[in-house]
C-alpha cells in the first residue's frame, strides 16, 4: 500500500471557506489530548473559552480590543506577501508606533486634542514606516534578506524603548518606580468606544485599513503593479514597472499599518509608554495572516479568533486552573494545521492498494 | 537478467503492447483527450504528433500513471491494467522520459541510476556463512553494493551505443548525455516501451542523429518506444508509424513510409499549411532605431556586446543572425532598458534612449517578445487578463480616477483573445495552463495592439509547432507592412533568412556583417556566423 499526493486540478470555493473552520476544529480537537491529560474536560474548557471570551459584553469588547492590534498587525504581514516579501517585524514596528506617538504626546501636551491626536497618529505612523523602509531598501539596493532584517529591528526597538522609559522618558515624579514614561494629558486619549469598556476607536482604524488594503490590491493599478511584482518580479520588471520602488513602499507602508497599532494600544489603553508594551501581537501576527490566507478581509476574521483565543483563554485558566500556557498551544495547533491544511488544499491524497 | 530477452520479444511483431481504447480526460475548462485510441506495436519506434496543445503529453501522462483517466481501457502485453502511479508503470515496463529531466546534478551517472531502487545482491555474493548475510542485510539497507549495479550500466550502455561514463557528476555531462542517463535509466528498470516527450527540444543537430541511431538498435533489439513531437521531419525520419491528435482527438495513424511533410501537417493543423511565408521586397523608410558603438556586459562582468552598431528602419526587418550565446540576448535587454549600456549610444527616432527606465522605453513605442516566454514575458501564475494588461496599466482607457477600469480591460482583453485566436475556455484562467503557442498569441497580442513603432521579437518561433509558427511569422510581416520597424532575433537561420530585408551577423558581440539578404545565400551566412570572416 502506498499514499501519494496528487494535485487537484479544481480548487472548489467549498473548500476554500471551509478549510479555516476545519482547520480549527482538528487544531481543537487535537489540543483536547493534553486537557484530558490534566483532568480537564475539553468540552467544558472549550465552553469556558467561548463563554469567556463572547459570551458577555466584557468578554466580547476584551476580544476585540485584543483584535485591533492583531488585525493592523497581521495585514502588516499580509501586505508585503503580496509582493512576495515577508515582513516579520510587526512586533518592532508595532513598538516604534507606540514610541513615535508618545513622544508627540509627551513634547506637545498644549496642543489641543483635535490636532494632537491626528499628530500621535502620524507621528507613530512615520516611526514604523520607517521601521519597515529600512528592510525593505536594504532588500532591494543590497539583496539583502527581508526577513531577517525585519526580524532583527524586533531586537532593536525593544531595546530602544527600554532605554527611553528607563532613560530620558522616565516618568521622575511618579511615586512607582516602574520603567514608564509620564501620563498623557487627557486630551491626548483616544476615545473608547463604549463606556465602561475598553473598548476604543482603534477598531474602526483597523477595520478601516483592511477595507482599504483591500481596495488597494484588487482595485487599483498599483495593487495590480504590487501583485505582478509578487507573481514574477523579471515579468513585472519587463512591463515597465519599477519593482524596487514598490518593495520599499509596500514594506514602508506595511511598517506604518503595524504601529498604527502601537498608536492604539499607548493613546487608548496604557496612556504612557511602556517596556512591556508588546506582548507579542506582531508575532502572533504572522499565524494570523496565514489563517487569513493573506486577504485583508480574511485577516479580519482571523484576527478575532485569536484575540477570543487570549481571552476565552485567561477564563479557562481561572475556571479550571490550567495554566494559559495551554492557549499557546491551541494556537501552536492551529498555525501547524494551517500549514497541513496548505498543502491538502493543493493536492489531495490517494491511497493505492496493491502496488 | 536477459535469460528470458529472447522469448519476449520473439512474438509476432505486430501485436500491440500496448492498447489504448476511448481515454477520456478533461480538465477544468477542457477536455486533453477526447475517445483517443492509441496503440503501439513491439519493436516499432512510433510517433505521436500533434500541435502544442493537442494532449499528446496528457494521453501519456495516463499511461505513465501520472494522470488517471476519466474513462477508456488500457492495456498491456494483452492484460487490461489500471495504472495508478509511475511506479506501477516501471513494474509492468513502461518508462518515460520527461522534457525536463528528472536527475540529481550533485550526483554520479550511477547513483541517479540507482537512486530509489533496492539493491539487488548479486549472485556471487551471496555464499553462505554469517558474515556474508550480515553483510547483505547492510547493503539492503545503505544500498551500497555499486559493483553489479555498474556492471550493468556499463553492459546497457554498450548494447545500445550509448557512451556514458558510470562514475561522472550529472551536472558535468551536456544535455545530450543527460538524455541518455534519463534512458539508462528506464532500461535499468526493466522498461520494454520508453515514452520520450519532446526529445530533440534540447539537443544540437549532432546529437539529435545520435539518439535516433540509438533508438533505432532498440527497436531492432525488440524495444517499443514512443516519441511525442511536434516536429514533422523527425517523425518521418526516425518513426515507423505515426499517430496525429487535434485539440485532444485522434486524427489519423499512419504509416510513416507512405506520408509527407505536407499531408502530415495538414493532418496536425486541419488545414494547408504555408512552409514559406511570402515575403515581397519592400522599400525602407525613415530610420528608427540607431544603435552606434554598444558595448554591454554580460551576468558576469565581461563583455558580451563589443562596439555593436546597427539601425532599423521603418518598414523593414533585420535579422540579427548568430549561434546563440554570441551577445544577442544581452543587445536587446540593453536596447529595452533591461542591462546597463557601458558605452555607446542607442538612439530610438533620433532620440537617446540608452539607460532609460524600462517604462519609459515601452511608452516611446518599443514592443519586445521576449525569449523566455514564461520567466519574462508572463506571469503563469496571473490571469489570461491581468498578463494582457501588463504595459497598458497606466493608459487611461483603461483607469478610471484611481481605479482599474474592470470592464474596458474585460472588453479589450476579450477582443484580442478573440483577434488573436487565443483557445481558452475563461480570460480568467493562470496564464499557466495554456499551451506555447496560445502562451505567445497572448505576448504578441498584447505587444502589437500597443501599435509599437519598432518591435524586437526575440526567438518568436522557437517551441512552437508549424500551424503557430506560420501564424507569428506572417504577422511578422503584416506588421512590417504597416510600416513597423522590427528587429528579429532568431537561432533559425532559415527563418532569419526568410523573413528579413538585411541581416545583420553577430559574433562574439561584435556585428561583423550587415547584408542584404537578396544579395546573399545561407552558406555565406552560415560562414560569418560561425566566425569565419571576422575582419
Amino acid at each position: 500500500m502506498q499514499v501519494l499526493l496528487e494535485t487537484r486540478e479544481i480548487k472548489s470555493n467549498a473548500i476554500k471557506f471551509l478549510a479555516p473552520i476545519v482547520i480549527i476544529l482538528l487544531a481543537l480537537t487535537a489540543a483536547a489530548c493534553p486537557l484530558l491529560w490534566m483532568r480537564v474536560n475539553p468540552l467544558a474548557a472549550y465552553t469556558s473559552i467561548i463563554s469567556g471570551s463572547c459570551g458577555d459584553i466584557y468578554g466580547i469588547s476584551e476580544t476585540l480590543v485584543k483584535a485591533v492590534p492583531l488585525m493592523l498587525c497581521g495585514l502588516a504581514v499580509a501586505f508585503p506577501l503580496t509582493a512576495n516579501r515577508w515582513n516579520l517585524g510587526a512586533e518592532g514596528q508595532f513598538i516604534m508606533g507606540a514610541f513615535g506617538a508618545s513622544a508627540v504626546a509627551l513634547s506637545m501636551p498644549q496642543l489641543p486634542g483635535m490636532i494632537l491626536l491626528p499628530l500621535m497618529l502620524i507621528g507613530g505612523f512615520a516611526a514604523g514606516a520607517f521601521w519597515g523602509w529600512i528592510p525593505g531598501i536594504l532588500n532591494v539596493r543590497f539583496n539583502i534578506s527581508e526577513i531577517i532584517v525585519s526580524l532583527m529591528m524586533n531586537y532593536i526597538a525593544v531595546n530602544w524603548v527600554s532605554y527611553l522609559v528607563y532613560g530620558p522618558m522616565r516618568d521622575r515624579h511618579a511615586y512607582s518606580n516602574f520603567p514608564f514614561s509620564p501620563k498623557f494629558v487627557q486630551h491626548a486619549w483616544l476615545p473608547r468606544i463604549i463606556q465602561g469598556t475598553r473598548l476604543h476607536l482603534g477598531i474602526v482604524f483597523a477595520v478601516l485599513a483592511a477595507i482599504i488594503l483591500y481596495v488597494i490590491i484588487q482595485k487599483t493599478r498599483f495593487g495590480y503593479e504590487i501583485r505582478m511584482v509578487g507573481a514574477n518580479p523579471r515579468s513585472a520588471r519587463y512591463g515597465g514597472i519599477d519593482t524596487a520602488k514598490l518593495v520599499v513602499l509596500t514594506m514602508a507602508a506595511a511598517g506604518g499599518i503595524a504601529a498604527l497599532a502601537g498608536v492604539g494600544e499607548v493613546a487608548a489603553l496604557h496612556h504612557q509608554l511602556r517596556r512591556d508594551i508588546a506582548v507579542g501581537y506582531g508575532y502572533t501576527a504572522i499565524p494570523v495572516a496565514m489563517l487569513g490566507k493573506g486577504h485583508p478581509l480574511g485577516i479580519l476574521v482571523s484576527s478575532l479568533v485569536f484575540a477570543a483565543l487570549l481571552v476565552g483563554g485567561s477564563n479557562m485558566q481561572q475556571d479550571f486552573g490550567v495554566p494559559v500556557a495551554l492557549v499557546s498551544i491551541i494556537q501552536a495547533l492551529i498555525v501547524l494545521f494551517v500549514v497541513a491544511g496548505e498543502t491538502l488544499q493543493k493536492y489531495r491524497i490517494r491511497i493505492v492498494r496493491g502496488s | 537478467m536477459y535469460r528470458d530477452t529472447d522469448d519476449r520479444f520473439g512474438e509476432n511483431i505486430m501485436t500491440p503492447l500496448v492498447k489504448m481504447q476511448q481515454i477520456v480526460k478533461r480538465f477544468p475548462g477542457l477536455t486533453a483527450n477526447d475517445r483517443v485510441d492509441f496503440e503501439a506495436r513491439k519493436g516499432e519506434i512510433h510517433g505521436l504528433l500533434g500541435e502544442n496543445g493537442a494532449g499528446k503529453t496528457t494521453l501519456m501522462n495516463i499511461l505513465y500513471g501520472l494522470y488517471r483517466q476519466d474513462s477508456g481501457e488500457v492495456s498491456f502485453e494483452g492484460q487490461p491494467v489500471q495504472i495508478d502511479s509511475p511506479r506501477h508503470a516501471l513494474e509492468l515496463g513502461i518508462g518515460m522520459v520527461h522534457q525536463h529531466f528528472r536527475l540529481i546534478p550533485r550526483l554520479t551517472v550511477l547513483e541517479n541510476v540507482v537512486l530509489g531502487l533496492r539493491p539487488e545482491i548479486g549472485v556471487e555474493r551471496q555464499g553462505p556463512g554469517r558474515l556474508t548475510s550480515v553483510r547483505r542485510k547492510f547493503f539492503q539497507i545503505f544500498g551500497l553494493d555499486t559493483k553489479t549495479a555498474e556492471t550493468r550500466v556499463i553492459e546497457l550502455a554498450e548494447r545500445f551505443g550509448l557512451k556514458i561514463h558510470p562514475h561522472a557528476k550529472v551536472w558535468e555531462l551536456s544535455v545530450g548525455e543527460q538524455q541518455r542517463v534519463e534512458i539508462i535509466k528506464a532500461l535499468y528498470r526493466n522498461a520494454k516501451l520508453l515514452i520520450l516527450d519532446e526529445p530533440t527540444a534540447v539537443l544540437t543537430p549532432q546529437e539529435v542523429d545520435r539518439l535516433f541511431d540509438m533508438l533505432q538498435t532498440m527497436a531492432e533489439q525488440g524495444y517499443t518506444i514512443i516519441l511525442i513531437t511536434h516536429k514533422l521531419n523527425e517523425v518521418l525520419n526516425a518513426c515507423h508509424r505515426i499517430t496525429v491528435l487535434r485539440n485532444g482527438r485522434l486524427v489519423s495513424t499512419v504509416d510513416s513510409a507512405e506520408s509527407t511533410q505536407k499531408d502530415l501537417a495538414k493532418l496536425m493543423v486541419g488545414r494547408e499549411v504555408l512552409f514559406h511565408v511570402d515575403q515581397e521586397a519592400s522599400t525602407a523608410g525613415e530610420e528608427i532605431l540607431h544603435v552606434d558603438h554598444l558595448t554591454v556586459l554580460n551576468d558576469k562582468g565581461l563583455e558580451a556586446v563589443r562596439g555593436a552598431s546597427f539601425s532599423v528602419h521603418e518598414g523593414e526587418i533585420l535579422g540579427v543572425a548568430g549561434v546563440s550565446g554570441n551577445g544577442q540576448t544581452e543587445l536587446i535587454e540593453a536596447i529595452n532598458g533591461l542591462r546597463r549600456v557601458e558605452s555607446g549610444k542607442i538612439s530610438f527616432r533620433g532620440k537617446e534612449i540608452s539607460n532609460a527606465p524600462p517604462r519609459q522605453i515601452i511608452e516611446q513605442g518599443v514592443g519586445y517578445i521576449p525569449e523566455d516566454r514564461m520567466n519574462v514575458g508572463l506571469a503563469t501564475s496571473m490571469t489570461i487578463t491581468e498578463n494582457m494588461l501588463l504595459k497598458h496599466q497606466s493608459s487611461s482607457q483603461f483607469n478610471r480616477g484611481w481605479f482599474l477600469d474592470k470592464t474596458a480591460v474585460k472588453k479589450a482583453v476579450e477582443r484580442l483573445v478573440k483577434a488573436y485566436d487565443v483557445r481558452t475556455a475563461s480570460i480568467n484562467i493562470p496564464v499557466g495552463r495554456l499551451s506555447g503557442g496560445n502562451i505567445q498569441k497572448i505576448i504578441l497580442a498584447r505587444e502589437i495592439s500597443r501599435h509599437p513603432q519598432l518591435l524586437i521579437a526575440s526567438q518568436p518561433t522557437r517551441g512552437l509547432d508549424v500551424g503557430a509558427i506560420e501564424y507569428v511569422q506572417t504577422l511578422l510581416i503584416e506588421q512590417k507592412r504597416q510600416g513597423k520597424a522590427i528587429l528579429l532575433i532568431s537561432e533559425n537561420l532559415d527563418e532569419t533568412m526568410r523573413l528579413s530585408d538585411r541581416i545583420a551577423v553577430i559574433y562574439e558581440g561584435e556585428i561583423v556583417r550587415i547584408l542584404k539578404t537578396k544579395d546573399t545565400n545561407r552558406r555565406e551566412v552560415g560562414l560569418i556566423m560561425a566566425g569565419g570572416l571576422k575582419d
